[in-house]
């Protein structure tokens, strides 16, 4: 019995065979434990240190420096509005600030219904619509008070489901057809690469 | 006036609402240069990219060709590409995931046949959802048009793609820190030497780093050869670039124009591009390459876009991003909004970056917000030093990487050129443009 749907223990699965070792599949995994259960909860983490062949505490620690993951729960809807240096001149703060008011909720806290996180965030890399805003990391192009209202409105009608799916970045990208390489066959390539590795590493080591 | 007579190189296909589409890719050229790399030896390949004299387009702007020479000492393990686009106002990398996801993979692609590596990975920031997406598509449809995978193209050469998503880290931009990341760790820069992951990169083999948009050029150097692509330019700074503009502009945008051959106040004013300051306002001062380079003033304006010519003068055009401040801007509040970036950013591994961030950050957020002392001034510019000894350009490293000695920039700049507006927010008791 895992913790994940058996949807999502399968692209697990599928994300660490793409990896010549195991442990490179720490941060698509902690996505994926994100977009099923909204956040990264103890059972998520360790299903995750199951799968790359490491600790629970090594996944809660590597998580922990990252802005994306979070080890609390977040609204349906994470809106982020971007203050950093092309957005402050253009009124980036404001925004931040309109939106705090709209959503009667803090910087960083989510709204009593479980809807909305809002966040202040660093640089998007959209400074030429700024204020940058993207919910569940998608831009939504809404640069004034009246654009970013109208867009929570439509957000909690459920207008905009198709496309800002709740939670996470990686819930419609994946490789399809799976690897065109051959995955036993890169495997057995990548087994012997290995051991001409540790071969040369271990008379490295008896040569010193 | 600027020159803007030479041909897109990596944007040729801006217009076109489909450009991410393999079949739009095909229709205008798609995968030629891959064809046509795969008639030719690896190293007739690497020739022709060192032929173009291709300097990185991430930041340091180190040639691309050199780095790849350098590789070829030892067995090649791994290429791997940054696409962790995070230093604020920077936004090129963003327009090339998802306009021309296609183009990316096959320079990709023809990288590794130049290196005769098989396995390539695209590390993305996390927060490229739709970047992340469509470069997903378009490994899975060079996977079934045959340019990815076994034999490709029918030719000896095999390789994988797998794109990476980031998790929301600065720092990960940096070639060491992201290496870090794709093994599934936290983000911590790694110690040097050796400076080079062509030395030691992905679980300690010989590993080539290049940026997403250095990739983009590949296609087209290869197919029209590297000679076409030195042409082009002036000097160490061939080619064409993509400089993302922002700020207090009227046409913020992302425009590649050849090197050397536009200035500053071609790229901020000219009716095409920038097409100048909102209202007519004055310009105060603007960032050439990114935050962590120091600011240039109105003086700066007629310097042409070279990245030797920026260096001399004691800045750099780093990552391509230039931000445009006017009269209406307050510089202290820009210095400060900079440097909480950097304190929020800084990974915390070097006592002057986790701590020197945090105290300027302090003290420039009291001057800002009415608290501020007149020696607060030189105390900021006391604690810059001790961040990077002798505030020179390029900076002293004190650090593991780059982004500690990144953090006087800002400061200094604004001190240096605007040290009365420091003292109005003492005497105002709060900032005078609020």
């Amino acid at each position: 019995m895992t913790h994940f749907r058996s949807d999502i223990r399968q692209r697990a699965e599928e994300l660490v065979s793409l990896y010549p070792r195991r442990r490179s599949a720490m941060l698509p995994l902690l996505h994926l434990a994100q977009e099923q259960d909204g956040y990264l909860t103890d059972a998520g983490m360790a299903e995750v240190a199951q799968l790359t062949g490491t600790t629970p505490a090594e996944v809660r620690g590597t998580a922990a420096f990252y802005d994306m993951f979070h080890l609390e729960p977040v609204g349906r809807y994470v809106v982020g509005v971007c203050t950093n240096i092309a957005c402050l001149l253009a009124g980036g703060e404001e925004l931040l600030e309109h939106a705090r008011r709209s959503l009667d909720c803090e910087v960083g806290g989510t709204t009593a219904d479980g809807l909305f996180t809002l966040e202040e965030t660093e640089c998007l890399a959209d400074c030429n619509v700024a204020p940058a805003v993207q919910v569940n990391h998608r831009y939504v192009h809404t640069t004034t008070p009246d654009q970013l209202d109208q867009l929570l409105e439509d957000l909690r009608a459920g207008r905009r489901d198709h496309d800002i799916p709740p939670h996470g970045t990686l819930i419609r990208v994946r490789r399809s057809g799976g690897l065109r390489v051959g995955a036993t066959e890169l495997a057995e390539e990548r087994r012997e690469a290995r051991e001409a590795r540790e071969a040369r590493e271990a008379a490295a080591k008896e040569a010193s | 006036m600027a020159v803007l007579d030479a041909n897109p190189i990596v944007t040729s296909r801006r217009e076109m609402a489909d450009s991410h589409t393999l079949a739009r890719y095909l229709e205008t050229g798609g995968y030629a240069g891959l064809r046509q790399a795969l008639t030719m030896h690896p190293e007739a390949v690497a020739a022709e990219v060192d032929a173009a004299s291709l300097l990185g387009r991430g930041g340091a702007g180190f040639p691309a060709g050199r780095k790849w020479s350098m590789l070829r000492k030892s067995p090649i393990s791994y290429l791997v590409v940054n696409g962790d686009e995070s230093e604020p106002a920077t936004f090129k990398d963003h327009y090339l995931v998802e306009r021309d996801p296609h183009q990316l993979v096959e320079g990709v692609i023809i990288a590794a046949y130049a290196l005769q590596v098989t396995q390539a990975f695209i590390f993305l920031r996390g927060e490229f959802a739709l970047g992340l997406e469509r470069v997903q598509q378009a490994i899975n449809e060079a996977y079934e048009h045959g340019a990815l995978g076994r034999h490709i193209l029918g030719s000896s050469f095999s390789v994988d793609l797998v794109v990476h998503p980031g998790a929301g880290a600065y720092i990960c931009g940096e070639e060491t820190a992201l290496l870090e990341a794709l093994e599934g760790k936290r983000g911590f820069p790694r110690i040097k030497p050796p400076f080079f992951p062509a030395v030691t990169g992905l679980y300690g083999e010989p590993t080539v780093v290049n940026n997403v948009e250095t990739m983009s050029n590949l296609p087209w150097i290869v197919l029209h050869g590297g000679a076409a692509f030195a042409a082009l330019g002036g000097g160490r700074s061939t080619g064409t670039r993509m400089f993302a503009l922002s700020g207090r502009v009227n046409r913020p945008g992302v425009y590649e124009i050849e090197m050397v051959k536009n200035t500053f106040r071609d790229l901020i004013f000219d009716p095409e591009l920038g097409g100048g300051i909102p209202g007519g306002h004055e310009l105060r001062a603007f960032i050439p390459g990114g935050v962590s380079a120091p600011w240039f003033f109105p003086e700066h304006l007629d310097m042409v876009l070279g990245q030797d010519e920026v260096g001399a003068a004691g800045s750099m055009l780093g990552s391509g991003s230039i931000v445009v401040m006017d009269d209406t801007t307050c510089v202290v509040r820009a210095a400060w909004r900079i440097t909480k970036f950097f304190s929020r950013e800084s990974c915390g591994q070097c006592t002057p970056c986790r701590e020197g961030s945090g105290w300027v950050e302090r003290i420039l957020y009291r001057l800002e917000h009415g608290g501020g002392r007149t020696e607060d001034v030189d105390l900021l510019l006391d604690l810059c030093d001790n961040i990077s000894p002798g505030l020179n350009w390029p900076p002293q490293q004190t650090t593991i990487c780059v982004l500690g000695p990144s953090i006087p920039s800002s400061i200094t700049s604004a001190i240096s050129r605007f040290r009365d507006d420091f003292y109005a927010h003492v005497h105002h008791g709060s900032c005078p443009h609020a």
